[in-house]
């Protein structure tokens, strides 16, 4: 599928490194966590991005985030839900505000939870159409608790409406 | 049904029309969901999160739906819809579970869909009662009514059940979540065997504060949860709870379903360093975001009908005249009722568990039977027990003794509250896949030996567990006679384990010995109950006796040969 944010397609403007593969000295780059230092290294006015597995403690990226433009989390499966408590600490704890983007193998049901925990944009191999993914975002309307976006409340208890 | 105007349901949250559109919502979620599945879409294996969070189980002959009766409060019209499931959907009956949900055995995935619509339509659910994520909350089968309760504490447990739905952090945890509250000193929800248990008691300026158990729990590895925090604000609740969910999401093992409870966590980190990263991830937080205002706790509140507690000056001496008149009655009175904080009031507990009966299964019409005295005698009011029982919270003293005649009639009068006979069992092998042995006959069996109510009189409170394997869904470790099915060579056998105890004396059985052979099994322990007759000294009861004498003394009786 190609990169979703708010329920639409849009544009790709960062280059992913994997591996050992070269860092571009220009341009919007991705790197692996392994190798931030070396993604640091570049030029300090070039966009960088760095893809963190569900392991990392993000209070370690503290140092990197003025540099950061884009943290990538990662669904090793669906089943693993750490990148949503990654994404919210990166909102909450260390006022993140670029771009969060979940990668690996989420499934669109589970867009809303992470839309509600900071992550902005969707790289996912999942076959399902946008449309899939949109109806995900927009079945539910009402929410029963605090969220990054700081929904507007209704009324009741923590009760918000969410789209 | 009106909630939106001063008929408040008795004893639970009334939903207004943004609850219930969000009812609505999520059952169309859920059928498109099962359409995406049924088309192909979805593989099993992704669609199982899916469906568990919608209560839905794949068991060993068909799928089951657990519905959620949250803090186990449902009204009179509610009990009518699952009747009506039962008879539609199943085959004219529902179970009662441990943690005060409904289950119902014979469900076909394609009709779940209309199942939820039409539960929806009494504001009712199968929202997370399965699935990695915060289950229902439980609380006191007494709550609001009970003579020893300091505070309510189903206004908290609904704060937490609506926090709790569909939360974006924690839906998809290593492993199910479980928490219980209480407002009482005498703990009826086993707050130290939950993944957080919460003791709530009046505070500073009438606000309540909470004691936090964390990280207690039965299954392979029972542990008696830890107390992580005292005297907690009320206006900390949330925040600290988010505090705990998120270190143990972010910390929880995953690589092992059987390691991954919080439990695990707390016992690898130890509780200083489980502590350390909870209070630390609490320091960061923004906690105005989360602070719960007496505001949005006293809006919660007045979503809440209170029952009008009016009663006859007499009510009280009737009822001790009616108790005179009728042994039976009185007997009835003395086992299956709990004082109430009115005079002229008492509660309750209606048996589900008759001689010889399966655990916690009610019939279609015994649900009918049960909302219509719920109308008649407890303003509409019904109380799902972790025992598996019903308790009609708030029944007039002086009209007790009808209500006993129209349960009796109906097979709902068993005078075993707390006594051999009120027995928890697991479904087993039955019903469930994970099962190896069969808890539900030796229930049978031993309730039908124990029948006589005089003799389970005399035995006194004796709490029997059965779990069908060591996933512990029958709390054997909690019992103060355990039983646990396990597989020798293709045979079912009996482990059995004493001095469990859920209550303020918590405590973990001890496995006596060897497991038994089926057919040996509910002989061993009529010996075993035997000997603690002979045994016990004064008043004791049974973990009395226990405690005093150790597993020793009755470890002759229970492999006496035959």
């Amino acid at each position: 599928m190609p990169l979703l944010e708010n329920g639409h397609i849009v544009d790709d403007a960062w280059v992913t490194v994997t591996g050992d593969d070269p860092i571009p000295a220009t341009g919007a780059v991705i790197v692996p966590f392994a190798r931030l230092e070396e993604g640091l290294a570049r030029a300090g006015d070039t966009p960088l991005g760095v893809t963190i597995g569900p392991d990392v403690d993000v209070a370690l990226l503290r140092p990197a985030l003025p540099r950061l433009g884009l943290v990538a989390v990662t669904f090793t499966s669906f089943r693993d839900g750490r990148a949503f408590t990654q994404a919210r600490a990166l909102r909450e704890h260390l006022s993140f505000t670029g771009e969060i983007r979940a990668t690996g193998k989420p499934l669109p049901d589970q867009y809303e939870f992470m839309l509600r925990c900071g992550i902005t944009t969707v790289q996912t191999e999942r076959p399902e159409a946008v449309s899939v993914w949109q109806q995900a975002h927009e079945i539910i309307s009402v929410a029963y608790q605090p969220s990054i976006l700081h929904e507007r409340a209704q009324g009741l208890g923590f009760r918000r409406f969410v789209s | 049904m009106s909630t939106d105007t001063a008929t408040l349901p008795v004893g639970r949250y009334a939903y207004d029309q943004v609850d219930r559109t969000f009812l609505s919502q999520r059952v169309a979620q859920f059928r498109e969901q099962v359409n995406r599945r049924i088309a192909g879409d979805l593989s099993e294996d992704e669609f199982k999160p899916l469906r568990l969070m919608n209560g839905l189980y794949l068991q060993l002959h068909a799928y089951m739906l657990r519905v959620a009766v949250p803090y186990g409060m449902m009204g009179s019209d509610q009990m009518r819809a699952l009747a009506h499931i039962a008879r539609t959907y199943d085959r004219d009956y529902g179970h009662f579970t441990t943690r005060q949900n409904v289950q119902f055995n014979w469900i076909r995935l394609e009709d779940t869909p209309d199942i939820l619509e039409h539960l929806a339509r009494v504001n009712m659910h199968a929202i997370q009662t399965s699935g990695n994520c915060i289950r229902n909350v439980t609380c006191d089968e007494f709550a609001g009514a009970a003579a020893d309760e300091l505070l309510d504490p189903r206004i908290h447990a609904e704060i937490l059940r609506q926090w709790s739905t569909l939360h974006p952090e924690f839906s998809f945890l290593p492993r199910k979540f479980k928490i219980a509250i209480s407002g009482s000193p005498h703990d009826r929800v086993a707050a130290r065997f939950h993944d957080i248990g919460l003791v709530a008691r009046p505070g500073p300026q009438g606000r309540p504060v909470f004691d936090v158990f964390v990280g207690g729990g039965l299954g392979r590895t029972p542990i008696i949860g830890v107390q992580l925090r005292d005297n907690l604000p009320e206006e900390d609740l949330l925040a600290y709870l988010e505090a705990i969910v998120r270190v143990y999401n972010a910390y929880g093992r995953r690589d092992n379903m059987y390691k991954a409870r919080i439990k695990i966590l707390v016992q690898a980190l130890g509780v200083e360093q489980f502590r350390e990263k909870v209070d630390a991830e609490f320091a960061l937080m923004n906690r105005a975001d989360y602070r719960l205002d007496p505001a949005i706790v006293d809006g919660i509140r007045a979503r809440f009908g209170i029952p009008d507690l009016v009663a006859p000056a007499d009510a009280a001496q009737n009822l001790a005249a009616d108790r005179r008149a009728d042994p039976a009655f009185d007997r009835w009175v003395r086992t299956n009722t709990h004082p109430h904080r009115n005079d002229g009031f008492i509660c309750a507990v209606v048996s589900v568990k008759p001689d010889g009966g399966i655990p916690g299964d009610v019939t279609a019409d015994q649900m009918d039977l049960i909302a219509d005295l719920a109308d008649g005698w407890s303003f509409g009011e019904i109380r799902v027990t972790h025992m598996q029982n019903v308790v009609l919270g708030h029944v007039r003293k002086d009209r007790l003794r009808d209500l006993w005649h129209r349960l009796v009639a109906a097979g709902l009068g068993t005078p075993n509250i707390g006594l051999v006979g009120d027995i928890i069992a697991c479904p087993g092998l039955d019903y469930c896949a994970l099962a190896n042995a069969r808890s539900i006959p030796i229930a049978q069996k031993l309730s039908a030996r124990f029948a006589d109510p005089e003799l389970q009189e005399r035995i006194g409170r004796l709490n029997i567990n059965i779990s069908g394997c060591i996933n512990a869904c029958g709390h054997h470790h909690a019992g103060h006679i355990g039983i646990l099915g396990v597989d020798k060579r293709g045979e079912e056998f009996f482990q059995l384990t004493l001095g469990g105890s859920a209550g303020n004396d918590v405590a973990i059985g001890q496995i006596i010995g060897p497991a038994l052979p089926e057919d040996e099994t509910v002989d061993a322990i009529a010996r075993l109950i035997d000997t603690y007759l002979v045994l016990r000294q004064g008043d004791e009861q049974f973990i009395d006796t226990y405690r005093r004498l150790g597993a020793a003394s009755f470890k002759d009786a229970v492999y006496a040969p035959a």
